[in-house]
Parts: structure tokens; sequence; C-alpha cells
């Protein structure tokens, strides 16, 4: 039953972004909206807007019958979540569905099966998909540790079984300070939790992240290449591309043949992202997580495949079939997103919400700017920094980067601070250029760079 | 009497976490830089620090408020 009126549970640039696509696909939007988001530029562009509750997102954006009465309410058949907020959380798709209602994206035993590390690891292996190799279970004697150790390879975390929260980690690089290391863990485990055994886990040593987008519709699979998403700060992406600047043709094929069987085991619907870690000086790739969603950075993926995913999604939740195969998804050329955010990087990247007083913007055609803003709009500071993303495509990542750098010069957000200054500085780094970068990369360059972000 | 201001607009906080007493009470004796509460912008938790010393007489806005820069939030005896 296609959809006719899609409600959409979210705010900010991706409530934009999803009026967008229902659009394009002739279905009428509602736009929900808190007391504080009264003026954002969904509740303007959406057919229609209702409030469902304050400003605070545990009232509003968060609220789960609040958001299904104002679907009811405004006759709206299906609800589509966007990323965060309520958008993997399976009690509230169990609602929906109880409801009567269609919720875009998978079925909640489907998100709590992914959403747990344990079990989605187990789905994984099931599969045929590599997880960082890791002990089976705990383990309290120092000789099976090192032939567990032997096994998985070095380094290796020693995690506390009753521990949590990274506390009592330690890293041993081979099997002299694992026998070191080991009966430290063990004791002070002991001590504290009165259950001195341990996992060992491999370290994968400057990882670079690289996450597969696939898309299904509960009988077969497709994925759309990959992104590569290893400039972080504090686990927070702020620069994505798509393909990735490391991975060689073979590799590639391999890591996104591994997501698609993933994606077809388990009969998932709509559109989904498999994560990994990729450790480059071995050409191995290992299983993180899966995510239930879309993603903030999927504009890459459009750039360089030609697809629009979040309409194909909306489609595919109407009950259509995947309406392209496996053959007709190409990589053209290269693209990059950079996140903007209400944050100054010169000041430990204190939040800037407050009144935008000028917008300017390149209208080239090899950019594309998801943004939520407006001149005269209050970003209020109830909600995520996110001002929008960035997205450039060239026909390589040379022609990229040159395209990034050229259209944040030319994007001016005025009264309020932004961290365009520090993705200048990034655009013009050798080692980004060189695609010389891992996780930790971005953290370790802002301790010794932040003179060089000009404001 | 002296007003402590929020320095940014956001959530104001007066107690470090659901559940637990609030930084200041009344009569409570303040040194300037003690932590009166905290202000939540954007998902970050900021401080609101005292600027100068004094008595604490009271909380003018509620837990969990939301408040503008340079609204004042508690005051001193």
């Amino acid at each position: 039953m296609a959809i006719k009126t899609l409600l959409i549970a979210n705010r900010g640039e991706i409530a934009v972004r999803v009026i967008r696509a229902a659009k394009s696909l002739g279905i009428k939007t509602v736009q929900v909206y808190s007391e504080a988001d009264e003026d954002m530029l969904a509740v303007k562009l959406a057919d229609e807007a209702i409030c469902i509750g304050p400003a605070s997102a545990a009232q509003s954006y968060l609220n789960h019958d609040a958001i299904i009465s104002a679907a009811k309410e405004t006759g709206a058949d299906a609800i589509h979540p966007g990323y965060g907020f309520l958008s993997e959380n399976a009690d509230f798709v169990r609602a929906v569905s109880n409801a009567g209602l269609i919720f875009v994206g998978p079925d909640a035993d489907l998100i709590e099966k992914m959403g747990n590390k344990i079990a989605a690891r187990q789905t994984a292996m099931k599969a045929g998909v590599a997880v960082v190799p890791g002990s089976d279970g705990a383990i309290s004697d120092l000789d099976e540790a090192v032939r567990v150790a032997n096994k998985i390879g070095y380094p290796v975390m020693i995690k506390a079984a009753a521990g949590g929260g990274g506390r009592g980690i330690r890293i041993a690089d081979d099997e002299a300070s694992l026998r070191r290391l080991a009966p430290q863990a063990q004791a002070e485990a002991a001590a504290a939790f009165g259950d001195g055994s341990y996992y060992l886990e491999y370290v994968v040593v400057n990882a670079r992240h690289i996450e597969v987008q696939v898309m299904g519709d509960g009988k077969s699979a497709v994925h759309f290449f990959e992104r590569e998403c290893s400039l972080q700060r504090r686990r927070q992406k702020i620069w994505e591309e798509a393909p990735s600047a490391t991975l060689d043709e073979a590799t590639r094929q391999e890591l996104c043949q591994s997501a698609v069987k993933l994606t077809q085991d388990i009969g998932y619907v709509g559109a989904g992202t498999v994560e990994y870690l990729y450790e480059e000086s071995t050409r191995r790739f290992f299983f993180i997580e899966m995510n239930t969603r879309i993603q903030v950075e999927h504009p890459v993926t459009e750039a360089i495949t030609g697809f629009d995913l979040v309409a194909e999604m909306i489609r595919i939740a109407g009950g259509a079939a995947l309406s392209m195969s496996q053959d007709d998804i190409k990589i053209n050329g290269h693209s990059i997103e950079v996140r903007i955010n209400a944050e100054n990087p010169m000041m430990q990247f204190l939040p800037s919400p407050g009144v935008i007083t000028s917008l300017a913007c390149t209208h080239a055609p090899e950019v594309r700017f998801d943004h939520f803003l407006y001149e005269g709009y209050a970003i209020p500071p109830f909600y995520d920094s996110l001002l929008g993303k960035l997205i450039v495509h060239g026909k390589n990542r040379g022609e990229a980067i040159a395209a990034l750098h050229e259209a944040l010069e030319n994007t001016m957000i005025s009264g309020i601070e932004t961290t365009i200054p520090l993705l200048i500085a990034l655009a013009k780094d050798d080692e980004v250029k060189a695609g010389q970068v891992h996780t930790s990369w971005l953290e370790h360059w802002l301790e010794h760079n932040i003179e060089n972000i000009k404001p | 009497m002296t007003d402590i201001q929020s320095p940014l607009p956001g959530t104001f906080y007066f107690t470090p976490s659901p559940g637990e007493p609030s930084f200041k009470s009344k009569g409570d004796a303040v040194s300037e830089g003690d932590v009166i509460g905290l202000i939540e912008v954007m998902k970050t938790f900021i401080e609101v620090k005292a600027t100068q010393a004094g008595t604490f007489d009271s909380y003018v806005v509620d837990n969990e408020q939301p408040v503008q820069a340079g609204q004042v939030i508690a005051k001193l005896s």
C-alpha cells in the first residue's frame, strides 16, 4: 500500500531532506515540531505542521504517544524517523505498527537484533562476515590467554569480564607483555569486581572507519558501495567521503559483498549501513555494527551513484520492491561531505546557538548544501549543533577536495560561530589530501594544529 | 542582592544529575568560582559559576527550564 501522507518525526536538516524526497514522490507531508521549533524550515516546507510538545526532546521528539497521536490527528499513514531520536527505538516502532501505521524502516525485531552488540556480532558471524577477533568467552588462565592471543594476533586488549565502561583495559603488544599485564588485570578485576576473568580482543591499530550503504526490500538486497568516515572528533564524524581513498578494487568488492550478504541473510527492509573497522596494513576489515536507519552522510553515496536513497526507502516502506538491481549501481567520481556545526573550534568547540544574520552559499553544480537555515532564523539551543552538510562531487578525489575548499570559502553563515574554519584547514592539510588518516587522526591533529585554523 | 546570570541560552539545571540535591541551598556560603548550576546547550553541559562571593539566597528559575543568555538564574544575598 503506497504511502499517501508521511509524518516526519524529526527536525533540522534531515526533516527538510525527507520532505524533499516525499514531495518528489507526490506524497503529502506532515511535520511535527516542538514549541522551540515553530520557525524551523521544515515546518514552512511541509504541507501541514503540528506541535507535539515543549522544547525538551524527551517531551516532544522522543515522546512516542505525542507523535503517534499527531499522525492519527493529521491522517498520516506513515512515519519517517530520520536519524537519531526514535529512529532505532524498537518500542516506538512496535507502537507505530500497533497503531496501524507504517514505520519507514525495518521492523522492531530487526532493530532489536541489530541494536544489541552481542546479537549483531553473532548474526554477522553467521553470515560469514569477519568480526574483530576475540576470545570466545572469559579467560582466567594465563597459558590459555597466550594460546588465544597467538591465534587472534597482537596487539590484544585485555578487558575485565565483569568490568564496564573501559575500566582497567590494558593493551599487550606481544606475548611477554601479555604475560606481564594479564595477571595485573586479573588481580585488579578480582579486587574490584570479585571476578578476575577477562576477555581478549584484537586491537586494530590506526583503524579506518569504512561503512557500506545497503538497501533491502525483505526479498533481495543491494549495496551502494562504501563511505569512509575516518575523520572524527569524540566519535562524531565530521568529514565523510565515497568511495574510500584506501580500498583497492578487490577489497572493495569483498567488503561490499559481505555487507549485502548480511543484509540479505536477515531479510532486511529499508536503508541500512554496515559499519567496519579497516586495517590498512593487512587490508582486513571487521564488522562493528549495523545502523538500521538513513545516516547523516548518505548524500555522498547519492552523489556517486545517482540514486535518491531517502525516496527509495519511502517507496519500499510503502510496499514497493527495490527499484534497482546491483548491476544498475555504479561509482561515478568522488564525493565528500563535511558537517557544519554551530560550534567554535577555537574555543573547545563551545556551542553557538543564535540568530543567522546573513547566509550566502555557492550554487555551483558540483555542490549540494543540505541545511535548515534562512536569514533571521534563530538556531535553538536545545538540540544538536548540526547546521547543515556541504557535499561536493568531483571526477576524482583531488578535484573533490579542491571543490570542497572553494565551496567552504564561499559559504558565509553570519551571526553565530561555525566549524567552517576548521573544515577549511582540513581541506588544505597534506595528510588529508593524501588520504593518510584514521579514526584518531583528527583529535591528534587538533592538539597540534589549532593555530592553523583561521577565523 | 547579587544576580547570577546564565552565560548561554539553553536548559538550566540546578542539580548535578536527576534526583541529587541542588548545587546550593538558601544560606550556603558561596565562593567566587563555585558551581551554581548547569546549562545544557546543544547537548553539551556548561557549568554556571559564581562570579563573586556571597551567601546563597535562591534559584529564580525552575529546574530544567529553558533560559536565555543573560537571564538571571539565581540570587546571592
